[in-house]
């Protein structure tokens, strides 16, 4: 059984521009820290926008989506609005958490966004958790949660995807396979690296599919996310990905060849999507050039916000270590 | 309405009855409350305090869950988040660094990253402290340490009252609050008054008046401050003690307040010395309070080692009224 993504034309202009949004952000994103303007940890997600674009498709503004420190893709693809980002990296009291997260950071309580979550695995007990508290007060959610095979290391997977099965939550666990772990190779920190087998341990059963082709993506995710409705039962998605930048700006990339990224690249999911639509004439050049300028005036708008926008008075340093009251 | 002046009833119960009262008093007023921890279910608890309310409330509302600390410690954040309110138990204190990444980077962290977007109402109980003969592995007092961080409430019921009542505090609070229970507290019996249904848990409290020292103390070495207190009245020294009842955030205006009168202290902690909460309050007097000493501050603390197994090497790590009555002693009447 595999699901039918509905190919028409607005679709696919849609889904290639939701990955050049991300793409063009994170050039600007580049630029700006290069400028010194963001600062700290910047992770790209060049090489892996057919992962979130792809998954988010199947998911509705009700389900709950748990994310990583290289989450700009997930956050913009699940529609959070990228000037509230940019102003985030930007350190601005008008970014999506007041400036107080930064890159690796980023929540959104009306997308059901919870986090950018920086230690690897730690997102993990808490998606569960999310999850718990849907199916206990009976709202009809999934929980998609976001984590790179790095994850796979930690106990925390293992723990969380047993609980999922014990416990019949609808979850999706979205593994982003780009092959590294920062500097370390998959097979260099996995005894086991079929990860959909790993899953099936836990009796949760799963799929391998290309991260590098964003129509399959979705098409699995669908399929994945009918099955997690149906079942009220976690389902486990391994999208095969790269990352075609460094693993975040401060990394000389010994561990890999450059020959090595550019033939990744040369199969990046843009390029790929993009090429296949024109050679099926299902998007005209021109097209995609009105998509760049789009995607750029959006961009444009979200810095121009961003910069306009003020820091938080030092004299609320405090505020939010205690909180004053739930909020709703 | 002001009832009529009558003898206030009183109910004679353990502190572990205590703990499972208020725990079915939360399940019972909100169905959003739910526990979660390892043989709190069918087993009864591992100390006994849940015994019975998987029958009364179900398997989904008392959640038995496998030994993975981690995971449903940060199934309980996540929970928070979504708009349930989980009491989580863990074991011990030692098991609660298997933990400690969902309590420290996620539970404290998400309200402030987040800018105040989700709270994290999350209850953490565990027992914890020595005294059971169960060696450096399920002994340690680790209260004092979870206080250096900014975030958690931190509370430490030593009375019956308190093992009762603040727990419902704790609930009213949108913040995460780690409750930690003395082991050598869960058969203590004692009366509980039927006129209270609520405590606060912002305050210390002077649970003894006294004019010569203060004896700043919580948890399970309240009891052994008490009997210091009475040994000492009888050399004709009176001890005020203060139950702290909350490490974080310390009441220190409580702590102040008894040192202004009794212008001596000694601060009673089954916590390592070094690093400790009792020396977060000795500095705190010292900052705020040092005219008013006449003497210099002392402590009776938890001897720096892994906690032994032989009973008598365990006795020698924990403060014991003796030691308190000698360190007071010294402090009142130099030799």
């Amino acid at each position: 059984m595999t699901h039918k993504v509905h190919l028409d034309h607005a679709h696919l202009r849609h889904l290639l521009k939701a990955m050049i949004r991300i793409r063009h952000f994170e050039a600007k994103c580049v630029e700006l820290y290069q400028a010194q303007k963001i600062l700290g940890f910047l992770h790209l997600y060049d090489g892996e926008e057919a992962v979130s674009v792809g998954v988010m498709e199947a998911l509705t503004p009700s389900d709950a989506v748990v994310a990583t420190y290289r989450e700009h893709g997930q956050a913009l693809a699940r529609g959070v609005d990228p000037g509230c980002l940019v102003a985030e990296m930007l350190g601005k009291l008008n970014g999506c958490c007041r400036g107080r997260g930064g890159s690796m950071h980023f929540f959104h309580r009306a997308h059901r966004f919870y986090g950018g979550n920086a230690i690897v695995g730690g997102g993990l007990p808490l998606a569960l958790g999310v999850a718990l508290a849907d199916k206990m007060l009976e709202r009809a959610a999934v929980t998609a949660c976001f984590f790179g095979e790095g994850a796979v290391d930690e106990g925390e997977f293992h723990e969380t995807l047993n609980l999922a099965k014990l416990w019949q939550l609808p979850m999706l666990f979205v593994c982003e396979n780009n092959l590294y772990s920062m500097g370390t190779a998959v097979e260099r920190a996995e005894a086991e690296t079929d990860f959909v087998h790993k899953a099936s341990s836990y009796k949760i059963a799963g799929d391998k599919v290309d991260g590098m082709d964003v129509v399959a993506v979705e098409s699995a995710a669908r399929n994945a996310v009918d099955k997690i409705r149906a079942t009220s039962e976690p389902y486990f998605l391994e999208c095969r990905t790269y990352r075609l930048r460094a693993h975040s700006m401060f990394d000389a990339q010994l561990y890999r060849s450059k020959e090595e990224v550019e033939a990744w690249r040369k199969k990046g999911p843009i390029i790929r999507f993009q090429t296949w639509l024109e050679e099926n004439r299902l998007i005209k050049a021109e097209e995609v050039s009105e998509i760049d300028k789009e995607v750029d005036a959006e961009i444009a708008a979200a810095v121009a916000f961003a910069e306009a926008g003020t820091l938080e008075p030092i004299s609320e340093i405090e505020r939010f270590v205690t909180m004053e009251e739930i909020p709703a | 309405m002001n009832a009529p002046q009558e003898a206030v009833a009183s109910l004679r119960m353990t502190y572990r009855e205590a703990c499972k009262q208020a725990l079915r008093q939360a399940l019972l007023a909100d169905s959003r409350v739910f526990l979660m921890g390892e043989d709190i279910g069918r087993y009864g608890g591992c100390y006994a305090v849940t015994k019975g309310l998987m029958e009364e409330f179900g398997e989904a509302r008392v959640r038995d869950t496998p030994l993975s600390e981690s995971a449903f410690v940060g199934a309980g954040v996540g929970a928070a988040m979504a708009g349930t309110r989980p009491i989580v138990e863990i074991m011990t204190v030692n098991f609660s660094l298997l933990a400690l990444d969902q309590i420290l980077n996620n539970a404290v962290t998400i309200p402030y990253m987040s800018g105040g977007q989700f709270a994290i109402p999350l209850i953490i109980r565990m027992a914890t402290g020595g005294g059971r003969r169960v060696a450096a592995q399920h002994s340690h007092s680790l209260e004092g340490w979870y206080a250096h961080i900014p975030g958690l409430r931190v509370l430490t019921p030593a009375t019956i009252e308190d093992a009762r009542f603040m727990l419902i505090g704790a609930l009213a609070d949108p913040n995460p609050t780690l409750i930690f229970e003395h082991v050598m507290l869960y058969n203590m019996e004692g009366e509980l008054s039927s006129d209270i249904n609520a405590v606060d848990i912002d305050h210390a409290k002077v649970l003894r008046a006294g004019t010569d020292v203060s004896l700043i103390t919580y948890g399970g070495s309240l009891f052994k401050t008490f009997e210091a207190a009475a040994r000492l009245s009888k050399e004709g020294i009176e001890a005020e003690v203060v139950d702290l009842r909350t490490l974080r955030p310390l009441d220190t205006k409580t702590i102040l307040a008894s040192v202004a009168r009794t212008r001596r202290c000694v601060i009673i902690d089954e916590g390592w010395r070094s690093g400790s909460i009792s020396a977060e309050i000795g500095m705190r007097i010292a900052e705020q309070a040092f005219f008013e000493l006449d003497a210099p501050l002392r402590r009776v603390c938890g001897r720096e080692v892994p906690m032994p197994y032989a009973p008598h090497l365990e006795d020698a790590c924990l403060p014991q009224p003796e030691t308190i009555v000698a360190v007071a002693r010294e402090l009142v009447r130099p030799t």
